[in-house]
């Protein structure tokens, strides 16, 4: 290979993995993530409609899952993603009208939206599975 | 004079290099803001909801106050997640034809999901 056409070994930019996780990157990655899970369960919310209206055995099967224990898990980790998206978001529409920016302030609502979406999480599954 | 080498005309249509301006941006934060009342009011509703058999579940989409919320909560709910996901889509997919057939896909698949379950609430409500 000629001198010209070797690819040029020009140094990389820092990735992902060479920073330390912090608190604000942490969040800021959980937030697209949650998103993704909602994205999928606004279509298992519309999935769920569709089923009642159906019929009472299309509505049977579709409860047989989400009573068992795996669809357990996924609607209560669901809930999380519900609280911890809904909390977060606020946290952004304040940064987008300008507030909180300051690195004191960002960690504070950081901190804020992970004991209020554990808190209410926790709240929540108290509650639904005593109604069970 | 034109210190961000835009031509005067291209700024006065103030549609940036992504060609579409703000719309983006803004919907999806007009859909946040409409989601934060409708999430609330639903994972209460939800909640309170654990262990209901069919007909009561049934009777509660199908009331009025709900299915007008249900309906709103699960189209803009779909609107504001196939913003999220065409984010996503473009920070990740560099490959400009599957990159656009994903886009088109993901709105696609929001369009007939918000409709089905629309057409479900309203049976249900009107008794279909």
């Amino acid at each position: 290979m000629s001198v010209a056409n070797r690819p040029v070994q020009r140094p990389l930019s820092p990735h992902l993995q060479v920073y330390r996780p912090q608190l604000t990157s942490t969040l800021s990655i959980l937030h697209r993530a949650t998103g993704i899970a909602l994205s999928v369960g606004v279509l298992y919310l519309a999935v769920w409609v569709v089923c009642a209206s159906a019929s009472p055995d299309t509505y049977a099967k579709f409860q047989g899952f989400n009573s068992s224990i795996v669809g357990r898990f996924v609607l209560g980790g669901w809930l999380f993603c519900v609280f911890y998206h809904l909390f977060n978001g606020i946290r952004h529409l304040f940064w987008d009208a300008g507030y909180g920016f300051e690195l004191k302030d960002a960690y504070r609502s950081g901190w804020i939206v992970v004991v209020a979406s554990l808190v209410v999480t926790a709240i929540s599954w108290i509650v639904g599975l005593r109604l069970i | 004079m034109n210190s961000d080498l835009r031509s005067p005309l291209n700024r006065a249509r103030g549609l940036g290099s992504a060609k579409d301006g703000l719309h983006h941006w803004w919907a999806q934060r007009l859909t946040a803001l409409a989601l934060i009342p409708l999430v609330i009011w639903f994972a209460i509703s939800l909640v309170m909801m654990s262990g209901a058999d069919y007909g009561m579940v049934r009777a509660w989409i199908g009331s009025p106050v709900a299915m007008v919320l249900l309906i709103l909560t699960i189209v803009i709910g779909l609107h504001h997640g196939q913003l999220g996901i065409q984010v996503v889509i473009e920070d990740y997919v560099h490959r400009e034809g599957l990159k656009l057939a994903l886009i088109v896909a993901v709105r696609f698949i929001a369009v007939f999901f918000g409709l089905a379950a629309t057409v479900a609430i309203m049976r249900i409500g009107f008794g279909g």
